[in-house]
């Protein structure tokens, strides 16, 4: 699947918006500490 | 160049002014990759991924431009996506990544 | 791609690492994934750790999680700890709180990008010494109370969930509550002294549950260590990111300077190299044979055709290892049980594996008589062995345990 931005207009815009930031919270990746 | 009405309300009444000069935070470091930039909140524990090198460019490029909107606009964003990079800025703001210059 | 996806191919630099400073440490917990207690006389230097750091800014290294053994009982530990902030390598450090009386608890009050994560394994005394050893809930009590006084902002703590402690849950968090830290719980792991417990402190299936329904009901308000991706499984995803880091994301540097894919896998065939050897950690990172390997897209096994692979990603590497059973297979504690089947279907005859990396204070693991472990029965003082710290308590009688109130 291909979530297109650079090149076709945004209709869906929070789909656009969606694929130009992804956050996430992370706390060490099985860091132990 | 039009000054931007707020693209968002955060609930704490702060609203994304993409009319008004921005930056990075300096609680959060940011460092490209390959397929972007991963971004890193000190404060929040929060990882974000700017997954296009144009928003590199514009966060990067936003203290260096006198609003949000030039620094959209020196980064090349194309004309029709520029509100989808503006949201993407005040979801940036609202996360604490990027800050209002004073 | 999903930033997972990026991820799973792993990066040009670790997001964070763990970097055990020391395998020295005054407690000797029954369950510690690093068998520590006694230094390693091949130890980094002063001067060592810091071409480390510096490596580190280099690579642009987000934070190191800091622990050992007690990474406080290294003299030059608050020396490391400002030289890698000064370098804009954050620093989470982890500790029994044997050192943080008030003078330090102001020190780090006053120290930016640090977090405190105070080590808890019982909400009781009871509970909690019954692993960690006979003073080591007051010792953190202690630190927790300095810390507080001190305006520490939000110190962690840190609890390894065992069969003993599920129960108390609620209880961990109303601590947390009362010192302005934020609760943090982790998997047990068959690493390390971990190995000889696991059987008998893993939590049951039913507790698993348990504790997928309060970490849902919890949401982002607890921190898990990104360790309880396998429970995914039961139903939505928890927070974070599911799935293992090791040698993609992050990565252990050990007390002497071996680079291991994960501080729960601290054995030869996870052992990617040496921070020492030409091209330092970042020839290691970017280059071993181990990373590289770690690195390819996993096929996900046997577990390939269960429809829940996407959330639990095979679970734990470490995990299966120290268990016996194949990498490419389910996860010891595999909430739909495939785990148990694959540990009751392992042959009897074949040693499970063991490091021979033991820094442990007691005799040695084959020679020790079982330690009875249920409550109320007495068990042995294993803190009362020689002080790997002796000389750093006020006197030649002082073990270091308690910190002296001021």
């Amino acid at each position: 699947m291909a979530p297109t931005s650079e090149t076709q207009p945004a209709p869906e815009e929070p789909v656009v918006e969606e694929t130009l930031v992804e956050e996430v919270s992370i706390d060490g990746m099985c860091g132990v500490y | 160049m039009s000054a931007g009405s707020p693209a968002h309300s955060r609930a704490d009444g702060t609203a994304f002014d993409p009319g008004l000069p921005y930056r990075c935070s300096p609680s959060v470091a940011l460092r490209p990759e390959p397929f972007g930039a991963l971004v890193y909140h000190f404060g929040t524990r929060r990882l974000s991924f700017l997954k296009t090198p144009q928003l590199v460019d514009v966060v990067s490029g936003l203290e260096h431009h006198s609003d949000a909107h030039a620094a959209v606009e020196a980064a090349g964003v194309p004309q029709p996506q520029r509100p989808a990079y503006l949201r993407a800025l005040a979801g940036l703001a609202a996360n604490g990544t990027i800050e209002e210059r004073l | 791609m999903k930033l997972v996806d990026h991820f799973q191919y792993g990066l040009n630099s670790p997001i964070c690492l763990t970097w055990e400073l020391t395998y020295a440490c005054n407690l000797a917990c029954v369950h510690c994934l690093s068998s520590s207690g006694r230094r390693d006389p091949r130890e980094l230097t002063t001067a060592e750790a810091k071409g480390v750091v510096d490596e580190l800014m280099a690579m642009q290294v987000f934070y190191v999680n800091i622990g050992g053994g007690e990474p406080t009982v290294r003299p030059d530990f608050w020396e490391l700890l400002d030289y890698s902030i000064d370098h804009n390598v954050g620093v989470k450090f982890s500790t029994n709180g044997i050192k943080l009386d008030r003078r330090r608890a102001a020190q780090l009050a006053r120290t930016d990008y640090v977090d405190v994560q105070i080590s808890l394994d019982g909400a009781t005394a009871e509970v909690n010494d019954h692993v960690r050893g006979p003073g080591s809930y007051d010792t953190a009590m202690r630190a927790l109370e300095n810390l507080a006084a001190a305006g520490f902002g939000q110190p962690k703590i840190s609890v390894v969930m065992t069969r003993q402690n599920v129960d108390q849950l609620d209880d961990f968090k109303a601590i947390a509550d009362k010192f302005g830290a934020q609760l943090r719980i982790t998997r047990l792991r068959p690493s390390g002294r971990g190995a000889e417990v696991w059987e008998e402190l893993h939590p049951t299936a039913a507790q698993q549950h348990q504790l997928y329904d309060w970490l849902v009901a919890r949401g982002e308000d607890v921190l898990t260590g990104d360790s309880f991706f396998h429970l995914s499984a039961y139903g939505e995803a928890l927070p974070g990111l599911n799935l293992c880091g090791a040698g993609r994301v992050v990565c252990l540097i050990d007390p002497v300077g071996d680079v291991y894919a994960c501080p729960f896998a601290i054995h030869e065939q996870f052992l990617a190299g040496n921070v020492r050897s030409p091209g330092g950690f970042q020839e290691v990172w970017q280059h071993s044979e181990l990373f590289l390997e770690l690195r390819q897209p996993q096929t996900g096994g046997a577990c390939r055709s269960c429809l829940h692979y996407d959330s639990c990603q095979g679970g734990c590497m470490a995990a299966k290892f120290f268990t016996g059973l194949p990498l490419d297979g389910p996860d010891p504690e595999c909430v739909r049980g495939f785990g148990e089947q694959a540990l009751a279907d392992r042959d009897g005859a074949v040693p499970l594996p063991r490091s021979n990396v033991d820094h442990s204070r007691s005799t040695p693991r084959n020679t020790r008589a079982p330690v009875p472990l249920t409550l109320g029965i007495g068990r042995p003082d294993r803190a009362c062995e020689t002080s790997p710290i002796a000389g750093f308590g006020a006197s030649a009688n002082d073990s270091g345990l308690f910190s002296p109130a001021r």
